[in-house]
């Protein structure tokens, strides 16, 4: 099987630029802990309500952890609970979450948090507020007949 | 002379009446399924609503089923059939019988699920994520669909295997070799979504088992859904090798190569679903990221084919004396619908694969997961590239199983239609890529979320999709118009189905390019290490099942 110079030199480029991709993505998300939220804990999702941390849904404030406050929701069709935080400005945040019900999305529009949530499991997201404001929770995943209807806010406040 | 190209340079009409029933399908399908997609953009616009108490979602999942399940199998099947006909010889009776089975059990299944969406049974979109949970009929309609396709597909490898009997130690014909590729790959891939609707969904639907395993379910889904895309892909990977090059007067520019990329296609495509699955909890990160990399791979056959197509452009331009750097391209044929159509498409791939790249990316799928992003993407990349080529093909593949004339007002017309497309894709498919990245969420009904500014700013680009949606609307009248005038009304004559030859016929393809049982080996092999420990870990760690839902 015979192949073209120039295809080889075009492949060569295109398999280097592959691989210089591929390792900048992978030192990112393993060396400098920027993965994709994967947790892996587990939950009745028939017993959210009375499973720590869901039983009390909302902001605490936490100590001795790498992060400064929980921020927990619980998400069924078609709210998350609860409706409203105010998160102070420049907190390290860890979103805790799950759903009693259907498949539902978790997504602050114009952040990187962005994860399903899926019955039987909790997805957990580490960030920083670094910019105040209003910021739109909505359900990026079909839910039901009230899906767009489904959404909460946080305000990011100084 | 290593390919009997051209032996029989006509498809049998008994072999052509069974590929336009394909087409009948399949164009019906686009009809309906077009009119869903423009009620879609119009609601979301904010300045209309469904009448009649239809239901947005309802409309969405007879979208997402018409054009991403019905249209494309039933149009691919047809093609292929079609192709290995012409190129391996007449099918047999028995085989002719079997594409028959297999024809009649997609379309039973396909009224089965259709009817189920009507009565708004299985308002779950073309998805169905457990644990919404449809009535059991739609997913037994979805079985059928599946096992038809199976049937189908047989036909073409049953003359496939006929060929290779009747010629030991030749290569297959091209066309030939990549249908029963890309046939392989679909029935290895729809393996994982036979395997949730079989064991899980439908005892579950009709209550023989009260749970379901939603984790399970989702990832033999996605073992599936990723392929479906290379499923669609492929066939127009097939026009733009091996049919555009003898459109254009030209040669296929390496027979072997173009193998080689269907076989790495065929490799890369499978063990990847985890890229649709990239923000789920319940699957380790690292099995993510290797899942990532071999979705990677395919960017190696797709350079290769990128490489041929223009290289097959840049000879023959060079051979009707076109001077300079670009002088070639001014050259080609841009008149021929049958050209400029599918040309279209492949030049929409560029934007579209990069694209692709952007989901892929194991972190930064998290910046576009689930926005409107991903619904804009799939508009260039199947509604465009793959959707202008299968109607480029239809332009001289009707005509030629009706035994009629592509005449210079169809042809004008069909360059009308593409532009049109491309014009109307570029409004509602850009508008969905900006909307994405501000975090506009696909699959949703017009919603201001509580007068939520971010929300606010998202609705002049839901309205730029609601222009893009009609003009594109436009385009199906004109393609449903085109079809039924040359499958009716076009004048009788010869239509030629082009089969490019290759540049260098003296190289023969290497043998071990038909070595079924070596690839079928590999793919397994790398199916199962990409699946076999993540997929335990799955099922050992797994949270009690759900119930079933009707959320709507």
């Amino acid at each position: 099987m015979h192949m073209h110079k120039l295809e080889k030199i075009w492949l060569i480029l295109g398999i280097s630029c592959l691989i210089i991709f591929l390792t900048t993505v992978g030192v990112s998300a393993f060396y400098l802990g920027n993965k994709p939220p994967s947790c892996l804990t587990t939950i009745d999702s028939e017993k959210v309500d009375t499973t720590k941390p869901f039983d009390k849904p909302g902001l605490h404030k936490v100590e001795g952890k790498e992060w400064d406050y929980e921020l927990v929701y619980v998400a069924s069709a078609f709210s998350y609970n609860p409706a409203k935080v105010e998160v102070p400005l420049g907190a390290k945040v860890k979103v805790i979450a799950t759903t009693k019900d259907v498949i539902h999305g978790f997504e602050v529009a114009g952040t990187n948090i962005n994860m399903m949530l899926e019955p039987g499991y909790v997805s957990e997201y580490t960030t920083t507020f670094d910019k105040a404001g209003e910021y739109l929770i909505v359900c990026n995943e079909y839910c039901g007949s009230g899906h767009h209807l489904m959404f909460s806010k946080i305000e990011v406040v100084k | 002379m290593i390919n009997s190209y051209g032996a029989k340079a006509k498809v049998d009409p008994k072999d052509a009446k069974l590929s336009m029933a394909h087409f009948f399908v399949a164009f019906g399908a686009l009809a309906l399924g077009g009119l869903m997609g423009l009620l879609q953009t119009l609601v979301r616009s904010g300045k209309f609503e469904l009448p009649l108490g239809i239901g947005y979602y309802q409309v969405l999942t007879a979208h997402g089923v018409l054009m991403g399940l019905v249209l494309t199998t039933f149009f691919i099947m047809g093609f292929q059939y079609a192709a290995v006909s012409r190129t391996a010889g007449t099918h047999s009776n028995a085989a002719r019988t079997t594409g028959w089975v297999g024809f009649w059990l997609m379309t039973a299944g396909t009224l089965m699920s259709g009817t189920m969406i009507l009565l708004n049974e299985a308002s779950v979109l073309y998805t169905f994520y457990a644990p919404l949970q449809a009535h059991w009929i739609f997913y037994l309609g979805l079985t059928l669909v599946v096992v038809g396709s199976w049937v189908d597909g047989a036909a073409q490898i049953m003359t496939y295997a006929k060929w290779r009997r009747n010629n030991p130690g030749k290569p297959s014909p091209l066309l030939s070799f990549m249908a029963v590729i890309n046939t392989v790959m679909w029935i290895v891939a729809t393996i994982g979504v036979a395997a949730t609707v079989l064991f899980q969904l439908l005892p579950w639907s009709l209550g023989l088992v009260d749970r379901v395993d939603v984790l399970v379910s989702r990832t033999l889904f996605w073992y599936f859904g990723h392929p479906l895309v290379y499923f669609w892909l492929l066939p127009a990977y097939m026009c733009w090798y091996a049919i555009i090059p003898k459109i254009i007067g030209g040669k296929i520019f390496s027979d072997s190569l173009a193998r080689l990329s269907f076989i790495l296609f065929l490799l890369f495509s499978i063990p990847v679903g985890f890229h649709h699955q990239l923000t789920e909890p319940g699957i380790d990160p690292a099995w993510k990221f290797f899942q990532v990399i071999l979705t990677f791979m395919v960017v190696i056959p797709s350079l290769m084919t990128a490489f041929s197509l223009f290289a097959t452009f840049e000879r023959y331009g060079r051979g009707k004396g076109a001077k300079g750097l670009l002088g070639w391209f001014k050259v080609l044929p841009w008149n021929d619908a049958r050209f400029i159509v599918p040309f279209i498409g492949m030049a929409s791939f560029i934007p579209a694969g990069a694209g692709g790249i952007i989901n892929a990316s194991n972190q930064m799928d998290q910046v576009v997961h689930n926005t409107i992003w991903v619904t804009g993407h799939f508009h260039l990349t199947a509604a465009t590239s793959v959707v202008l080529t299968f109607f480029g093909i239809s332009y001289w593949l009707v005509p030629h199983l009706t035994g009629r004339k592509l005449t210079k007002a169809m042809n004008k017309l069909g360059i009308i239609q593409a532009w049109v497309w491309f014009i109307g894709m570029a409004f509602m498919s850009g508008a969905m890529h900006i909307q994405g990245l501000l975090g506009g969420p696909r699959r949703s009904a017009f919603s201001t979320y509580g007068d939520s500014q971010q929300a606010l700013d998202w609705i002049p680009y839901q309205i730029a999709q609601a222009v893009g949606g009609t003009i594109l609307f436009l385009g199906i009248i004109l393609v449903v118009i085109i079809f039924i005038n040359l499958a009716f009304f076009a004048p009788k004559g010869e239509e030629e189905f082009p089969v490019g030859e290759a540049e260098n016929l003296d190289e023969k393809a290497p043998m071990v390019f038909e070595n079924w049982k070596l690839w079928l080996g590999i793919l397994t092999a790398l199916i199962l290490f990409a699946y076999t420990i993540p997929f335990i870990d799955i099922i050992q760690n797994a949270p009690p099942g759900s119930k079933g839902f009707k959320t709507w």
